[in-house]
């Protein structure tokens, strides 16, 4: 079975235990996360959190099932690759003196990124955009130094009129159905 | 050399220098235990549950120093080790526990026995691991090991799918270990460690408080050493009896909820209290607030996290206890506290915590006392959870360095069985007793059958009182002497005795405890007596549950308590 890279979208209540629940059930089956970016979704009180792990198609499919069971996530769903629109931020402190702050700030508008902070040794720099773009930047920027880099990690929508966010029905519909009832809707969100 | 996952296992358990494993096999555990045979120097001893091999495998670890190992089959059997790892977590006992796991491809899908044990080991472990193919099982044995024994030692888990046993792989043992994460400081700081110096010497009425720590380090010569210099008393915490001679004149007994009455008043008088390898349990220090309220405190840990846990110190050190006292006891000048000891001595005389009163009543605390003056003070005694626990605290002043066995934070009923088994395994030659209660003697007695089968001569007394004693207590004051769910039943231990084919003694006679406790003595093998004590005995002195340390609840006289006659005894059996 081939790996390949998945980016699984949940909406969860945002209630202590959720995140370790589904992490828990990740490690259990030998996934390593490579990312995963947390915050609120549009919904109050409903918590959009997006993971990229490596594994096998038919395995990723089946643990979203078994987290689809997890009371506290309202809908989980993995994102074909070509659907969606990602991003992702990067923060880089670069090394910049006299001799080489043009040369950063060049790199930097290349990649349209932002020049954030500036010290007589460094320079913060911001780049948003795909994890290739900023594999990219980081690349162009590491002969001058890079000190420190933070990455937020991927989020993802998907494109056009699909949503991966609630439903109406869904969102009240999910958490009571009686058992064996409502079949699960991962993958099929689109 | 291309070698199985199995034999990667037990090549690494060699170089450990593990020579004893306790353990169930099962299915998933199958290949593993294939390749026993070909290693000799690995014992392996079949006991009855795996919350047995846990706490065997704790209890060896405890009087060897060394790490204990206790291996159980996928799904129950990993499940059922939990209490025994949960207990080696919260008195920091370092073990490795080897679990089988189902086939990797089944791993998940609710496969036969499977139960995600990493995952429920999480939170009582220092690190666990999944190992997921034989080529990385070198190294996880070898960082398990490192991990259990080093810093603030502790349990660790290793998940190894049957397929992994099975798994080849080039096999070469990692001389060294670097984990970035996990360097844990052994000297304490030297400005720390006189600034500690100077506490003392401004001091009048110091207490030192020793705990598991000293024990855990072999600090006992360093400890003497210290209390000797500048004439210190010493308290014992639960876990910390037997670090310092119970017989020693300076040695206080224990403080606390159970804790001789002197000891709490001290404590609350006390203006330096030296905390070593204890980590202010709130057993021990009743109230938080109205805790050593004119003390200033040294708080020696290896664990970082311990301090300032509960009791802010005035002088913090993290090291390896016995570096620390190695390094602070020149710093220490010679000193007497003759007021203080002197007031001590007073205390002690006019609230005598744990005199026996005299009557006919064949009382629990005469049973402990008799086995005490009787075994010399010498030997390990185990102790299982409850009302006995307390008063083998309060009344076995052990002399032998590491000789007192209790599981104190956790409390698991059902450990004093199967723990005796461990020490006596660890130390065949020496006597070993094991105090249990009714109660929990019947959770893990099962156990008897492998002390048979491998002649293991422990001495097991339970002390018999019809009721989950401290339970019953509790209910007697706290809850209007409403007795539910406590009267126990017990089966007629002789005969249960003889039926796994061990000496089993009864004694119900305050008259018969001499003569039965030598004739278990004087037997080679193991030996059950069942005591069958005064059943409304409660534990004294007493904190109440919340309450500071200076309202200790003593015993009350005689006359509080209507003395039961001998026909009301035997009918409340």
């Amino acid at each position: 079975m081939k790996a390949t890279r998945h980016t699984i979208v949940a909406l969860v209540e945002n209630k202590p235990g959720v995140l370790n629940r589904i992490v828990s059930k990740w490690r259990q089956r030998g996934f390593n996360i490579e990312s995963l970016a947390v915050g609120h979704s549009e919904v109050p009180g409903l918590s959009r959190m997006t993971f990229v792990l490596g594994g096998p198609a038919s395995d990723v499919e089946q643990v979203t099932k078994q987290l689809y069971k997890v009371v506290d996530i309202v809908k989980i769903s993995d994102l074909p690759e070509d659907e969606i629109v990602t991003r992702e931020l990067a923060l880089m402190k670069v090394n910049a003196s006299d001799q080489n702050r043009g040369a950063i700030i060049e790199i930097v508008d290349i990649f349209h990124g932002e020049i954030v902070d500036a010290s007589p040794e460094t320079v913060v720099v911001e780049i948003t955009g795909t994890e290739d773009k900023i594999d990219a930047a980081f690349e162009m920027l590491r002969p001058h130094g890079i000190r420190e880099m933070a990455r937020t990690g991927r989020v993802a929508v998907t494109r056009g009129h699909a949503i991966s966010a609630v439903e109406e029905e869904g969102a009240a519909g999910h958490r009571y159905r009686p058992a064996g009832q409502g079949k699960p809707r991962v993958g099929s969100l689109l | 050399m291309q070698m199985t996952g199995a034999q990667i296992i037990m090549e690494c358990l060699v170089r450990e220098g593990v020579d004893l494993v306790f353990g169930i096999p099962g299915g998933s555990t199958l290949p593993f235990y294939d390749t026993f045979q070909h290693y000799p120097q690995v014992r392996h001893i079949l006991v009855k549950h795996e919350q047995s091999a846990a706490h065997a495998a704790d209890a060896y670890a405890r009087v060897t120093g060394k790490v204990g190992v206790c291996c159980a089959t996928s799904g129950p059997g990993a499940t059922n080790l939990v209490t025994g790892i949960a207990n080696a977590w919260m008195d920091s006992v370092p073990m490795v526990a080897i679990t089988g796991q189902v086939v990797t491809w089944l791993i998940g899908r609710d496969g036969f026995q499977e139960a995600d044990i990493t995952g429920i080991s999480l939170p009582i472990t220092k690190a666990n691991w999944l190992v997921l193919g034989a080529e990385d099982m070198a190294q996880t044995m070898r960082e398990a090991f490192h991990i259990a024994r080093s810093g603030r030692p502790g349990p660790v888990l290793i998940d190894v799918p049957r397929d992994v046993f099975i798994q080849e792989a080039e096999f070469e043992y990692p001389e060294t270990v670097d984990l970035p994460g996990f360097k844990p400081t052994l000297e304490g700081h030297p400005a720390q460690i006189k600034k500690a110096a100077q506490l003392i010497a401004e001091a009048e009425r110091p207490l030192i408080l020793a705990g598991h720590g000293v024990r855990i380090s072999k600090a006992y010569d360093e400890l003497r050493e210290l209390a000797e210099t500048a004439q210190i008393p010493v308290i014992t915490t639960l876990l910390g009896i037997s670090s310092f001679p119970g017989s020693h004149p300076l040695c206080m007994g224990m403080p606390g909820m159970h804790g001789m009455y002197w000891n709490n008043i001290a404590i609350n008088e006390a203006d330096l209290l030296i905390a070593l390898g204890m980590r202010f349990d709130d057993r021990v220090t009743g109230a938080l607030k109205e805790f050593a309220p004119h003390a200033r405190v040294i708080h020696v840990d290896i664990d970082p996290a311990e301090i300032g846990k509960n009791v802010r110190p005035t002088v913090p050190i993290v090291g390896d206890l016995k570096r620390v006292l190695a390094a602070l006891n020149p710093h220490v000048k010679a000193k007497s506290h003759d007021p203080w000891l002197a007031h001590l001595r007073q205390l002690r005389e006019e609230h005598p915590s744990i005199d026996i009163p005299e009557n006919d009543d064949l009382l629990p605390q005469y049973v402990i006392k008799k086995i005490y003056e009787l075994s010399g003070g010498k030997g390990y005694v185990v102790t299982d959870v409850g009302q006995h626990q307390m008063w083998a605290a309060q009344y076995y002043w052990s002399d032998t360095p590491n000789g007192f066995i209790s599981p104190g934070g956790l409390g698991p009923m059902g450990f004093g069985v199967p723990a005796a088994m461990g020490v006596q395994f660890a130390h065949p030659k020496e006597l070993v007793w094991a105090i249990c209660g009714d109660g929990g003697f019947q959770m893990t007695m099962q156990e008897l059958s492998v002390m048979v089968e491998h002649e293991i001569p422990v001495k097991i007394a339970i002390v018999n009182n019809s009721y989950l004693g401290m339970v019953r207590q509790w209910q007697t004051m706290f809850y209007g002497d409403r007795r539910f769910a406590t009267r126990e039943f017990s089966p007629d231990y002789v005969k249960l005795a003889e039926a796994f084919g061990m000496a089993g003694l009864r004694v119900t006679d305050k008259a018969q405890v001499e003569g039965t406790i030598l004739r278990a003595l004087a037997h080679p093998g193991p030996v059950l007596i069942d005591f069958q004590v005064e059943p409304e005995e409660c534990v004294y002195p007493m904190v109440p549950p919340g309450a500071a340390l200076s309202q200790t609840l003593e015993r009350p006289q005689p006359a509080a308590r209507p003395a039961a006659s001998r026909e009301e005894v035997t009918a409340r059996r």
